[in-house]
């Protein structure tokens, strides 16, 4: 019982009760700070991970951008929780059903089948540093990381498009 | 008589040219007339009639070197099984004595015809049918011709169809109008009387041609009276049966009771058709028939009787409705069935050659009579027109109804026609039997004949007839020739012309002389025709019989005179015998309502089974009935109950709707997959993802 | 180290409550969101499979994810402002026009 398998329950009950948290809260404001949580702990999980890179991007990419876009986003539309509609009534529990047969699938398929571990060796301390990172993103991932950057401009087009009104519009 | 081949075949080659000159004739005809002047074409008809009397001549001279019968083929015709015939003239004393008679007088009448014709065709306002009657007259000569010539009953058959033919297009010559010129339908319809009267003499004729091939197993003369002679001993009914068959045929043809009512009718023609078909030729072929047939009548003295006595009855019964005629053709009309029932009398008796014999005289004065009662008529038409009443007259007044047929117009024509009186006396005498012209012979031996084989009725029946005879034919000359005119139409009547009157002489020297053919002793025509009919025989002169028919002859111009010579008969008045006979008169004037008894009886029922056939029978029963209801109804209600109802719409259309509907739920069914929620197709996609993960995982 | 299997299972059960809440949930915003930590979940089991096996090209992985799930973010939201402003509803129960 070492230290890191304590950190990991603890920061693993954390993660999944958030993400409940998230699935079961009313409010839309709610589900997104939940969400926050559940993001800074895989952050620290990425960090005991020897991955500070990702865990930095991590935190400032997902949590601070994308949840706050995301916030930005229910305060514009309203945070009032929605009606209840009625339909498909079957839906709830099936889902439910479905959902924890796929994650018991999973388990299942973890702890029967071995993965061989031994003779790899362990990583060195730079190993998730920035200067790794960087060094492999421009020199094997360069054009991937091009792409990236167009992708990214098309993605800021489409936003810009699809929410513009035209004239006489409300 | 063995019939021989023609080994040497002499003149005997010329036979089909009896019945080629005809043809030839009429086909320059048709095909030139159009272009020819009715001189020419009466020249062409005439002469094919006149070279037929040449090879008649011919081949009589060559007969009398050989007087067996030759036989002389043309061609094949029927080949089939047992039925062998050939179109082959058959030229033996029979056929021979045949051919002259309708050579010669068709000759004569051809001439005459070209005159007649003339002036009959610019009387009915049609010259251009010249052409067409001198066509019919040689169709005519060649079709008698195939009759009287041929060798074997069918095609004897051959000419018998064709003479009634060319009587129907020659009776119907004016066929859209009657004798008077109105339009009407009564010239055709005298037309299709001789033709369907015809019809049912030669259906006797078939049934005994059909017979004689079932009996005898040919139809070739020679074959069929061979075997009949051996036949004849073991099976009777048969020979008795064909006999009577044919003599129906004969009563049509010739006209006899019962088929004799077309041949007064047929006057409607011209009068060269009267004398040419329905007195001197045509009308013979019935006799011509029984001579033919002797051996076959021979063998059935049953049928004999009966011929004779039908022969006889008849020559009585016309003779009393010639008595009370007033139209001068239907006078010898009847004077001409009269004289057929001698004739047939004779040879139903088996006094073949005195039969023969009268029909050789009867067709020379009938003839002549006949030509004569035309040239009168020609002369009556001449004086009407004379008198304004014709074209040339007030167009403004309605022309009178004139019948130059009838001898109440007539009157005193000695005068103003006398060379036809003169001839027209001659014919009177010979058909009334008078010594010494030629139908005083004849008609005595058929008596004398009759008298000896010991038919009583017959010779009774005949006798009277005989008197009776005299007696029309002096009441017509007195009406007719003397007295004053009744009209002033025969006033002014003119005499005919030389083509005309020389016809008329040529026959009147016939009719006066023709006796000499078979004066009792010289018997040059028994003679002649004992060479192919092996039953007949010299009969002997019975003065007895000659006085009385004589005597009876005499006493019956005598009565005559009396009652229409002796005072005249005046415009108006009615007939002298109508006031001693009365109704008696009536029954003979009109022909004793024969035409009015089929009519009723025969012709009238046939029309009603005709009409219940169509409307009851066809109409109601069949049309209404049984195809509206029972048929059409059926079928209507089967399809409508069982086949709409049950099969087709419980059945067929549930199943098929059924399968539809089917199609239509799980469809609707399946729609609901699509609802629209992005949650269910999320869930179905994780539905997808978790059964592959679980199939790999426990693969 | 903790043993790789169980960062894996703890993946798996956040990918699994990701998936749950884009079933169940009726906000398309919250659906987004799940989305979100599918994907997190996915990046976890990415790193955690770069350290077990020394290889580096797992992070580069997981770093150009993470860009695309802000690509999409961005584009995402806009569709749903979108909506919004046509529909006035961000029901998604409501957006059922593609009925058949």
């Amino acid at each position: 019982m070492t230290i890191e398998l304590v950190v990991f329950i603890v920061l693993g009950l954390v993660a999944i009760s958030s993400a409940l948290g998230m699935l079961f809260s009313r409010s839309a404001v709610y589900a997104a700070l939940f969400l926050v949580l559940n993001f800074g702990t895989v952050a620290i999980f990425y960090i005991l991970l020897n991955a500070p890179f990702i865990a930095m991007s991590q935190i400032s990419v997902y949590a601070g951008a994308i949840m706050v876009l995301f916030l930005f986003v229910i305060m514009l539309l309203g945070t009032q929780a929605l009606p209840d509609s009625g339909a498909l009534p079957w839906q709830q529990p099936l889902a439910i059903l479905l959902a924890v047969i796929l994650a018991g699938e999973a388990v299942y398929l973890l702890f029967m089948r071995k993965v061989a571990t031994a003779g790899i060796p362990q990583p060195i301390e730079s190993f998730g540093s920035p200067q790794a990172i960087g060094g492999a993103l421009f020199n094997e991932y360069l054009l991937p990381f091009e792409i990236t950057s167009v992708l990214l401009l098309v993605a800021m087009l489409g936003a810009i498009i699809l929410t513009k009104t035209r004239k006489g519009e409300g | 008589m063995p019939l021989t081949q023609a080994g040497n075949a002499g003149l005997f080659f010329l036979a089909p040219w009896v019945v080629f000159f005809p043809v030839i004739g009429l086909l320059i005809n048709i095909a030139f007339g159009h272009r020819m002047s009715e001189k020419a074409i009466g020249t062409v008809a005439a002469a094919a009639s006149g070279l037929t009397f040449v090879v008649s001549v011919l081949l009589a001279a060559a007969l009398r070197i050989n007087p067996e019968a030759v036989c002389w083929t043309v061609g094949e015709w029927i080949h089939s099984g047992n039925l062998q015939l050939d179109w082959t003239f058959r030229v033996d004393t029979l056929s021979v004595t045949m051919m002259l008679v309708v050579s010669l007088v068709g000759t004569l009448i051809h001439i005459y015809a070209i005159g007649y014709m003339h002036e009959d065709v610019r009387f009915k306002s049609d010259p251009r049918r010249f052409r067409r009657f001198f066509v019919f007259m040689n169709l005519f000569i060649a079709m008698m011709m195939i009759l009287v010539t041929g060798d074997s009953y069918l095609m004897l058959f051959v000419g018998w169809e064709g003479v009634g033919l060319c009587s129907f297009l020659l009776i119907g010559f004016w066929h859209e109008m009657d004798t008077l010129g109105r339009p009407s339908w009564a010239n055709s319809d005298a037309a299709k009387k001789a033709m369907i009267a015809n019809r049912i003499g030669d259906f006797g004729f078939l049934i005994a041609a059909f017979l004689m091939f079932w009996g005898f197993g040919s139809l070739q003369f020679d074959a069929v009276f061979h075997r009949a002679i051996s036949i004849s001993a073991i099976n009777s009914p048969l020979i008795v049966l064909i006999t009577l068959f044919l003599l129906l045929g004969v009563t049509g043809k010739s006209a006899q009771i019962p088929l004799y009512v077309w041949l007064p009718d047929a006057m409607a023609g011209p009068t060269p058709v009267s004398a040419l078909i329905h007195a001197a030729t045509m009308v013979t072929a019935g006799v011509y028939l029984v001579a033919r047939s002797a051996p076959l009548y021979e063998a059935a003295p049953a049928a004999q009787l009966v011929v004779a006595t039908v022969g006889a009855l008849t020559a009585l019964f016309a003779a009393t409705i010639a008595v009370g005629q007033f139209d001068i053709k239907k006078v010898l009309a009847y004077s001409t069935i009269s004289q057929l029932g001698f004739m047939v009398a004779g040879v139903g008796m088996g006094a073949f050659a005195a039969g023969m014999f009268h029909l050789v005289t009867h067709a020379f004065f009938k003839a002549l009579l006949f030509l004569s009662a035309g040239s009168i008529i020609l002369g009556l038409e001449r004086g009407h027109h004379r008198l304004g009443h014709g074209h040339e007259g007030g167009g403004s007044k309605e022309p009178e109804l004139f019948d130059p047929n009838d001898m109440r117009n007539m009157g005193g024509m000695r005068k103003t026609m006398p060379m036809t009186f003169w001839v027209y006396v001659v014919g009177a005498l010979a058909l009334g039997g008078i010594f010494p012209f030629a139908g005083f012979w004849s008609k005595d031996e058929i008596l004398a004949d009759a008298f000896r084989e010991g038919y009583a009725l017959v010779y009774w029946l005949l006798t009277a007839a005989a008197f009776l005879t005299a007696f029309y034919m002096g009441r017509q000359i007195w009406m007719v020739f003397f007295g004053q005119a009744r009209h002033a139409a025969a006033e002014k009547a003119e005499e005919s012309p030389r083509v005309i009157t020389i016809p008329l002489v040529a026959l009147a020297v016939l009719a006066a002389l023709g006796g000499a053919l078979n004066l009792p002793g010289l018997d040059t025509m028994t003679t002649w025709l004992e060479h192919t009919i092996t039953s007949v025989h010299p009969g002997e002169f019975m003065p007895s019989v000659a006085m009385i028919s004589t005597g009876l002859a005499l006493l019956g111009i005598l009565l005559s005179w009396l009652l229409y010579g002796r005072r005249p008969m005046q415009a108006g008045e009615v007939d002298p015998l109508r006031r001693l006979l009365g109704p008696i008169f009536v029954g003979m004037q009109r022909k004793w309502f024969v035409d009015e008894a089929y009519r009723a009886l025969i012709l009238d029922r046939y029309v009603d089974l005709a009409r219940f056939t169509a409307n009851v029978i066809d109409d109601r029963f069949w049309h209404d009935w049984f195809h509206e209801k029972v048929l059409a109804g059926t079928y209507n209600f089967l399809t409508r109950m069982a086949l709409n109802r049950y099969a087709d719409q419980r059945g067929i259309d549930a199943f098929f709707n059924q399968l539809g509907q089917w199609t239509k739920d799980a469809s609707n069914r399946l729609r609901g997959v699509q609802n629209g929620f992005v949650r269910s197709y999320a869930l179905v996609v994780l539905v997808g993802v978790v059964a592959m993960l679980g199939y790999l995982l426990f693969k | 180290m903790v043993p790789l299997t169980y960062y894996v299972a703890l993946s798996a059960v956040l990918f699994s409550i990701g998936a749950l809440g884009v079933l169940i949930r009726r906000n398309p915003l919250v659906i987004f969101m799940s989305i979100e930590l599918m994907l997190n979940a996915g990046n976890l089991a990415m790193v955690a499979f770069t350290r077990t096996y020394n290889v580096l090209e797992g992070q580069i992985f997981v770093f150009f994810v993470m860009t695309v799930a802000a690509a999409e973010v961005a584009v995402g939201l806009a569709l749903i402002v979108a909506i919004f402003r046509s529909r006035h509803s961000i029901d998604i129960d409501l957006m059922n026009s593609l009925k058949g």
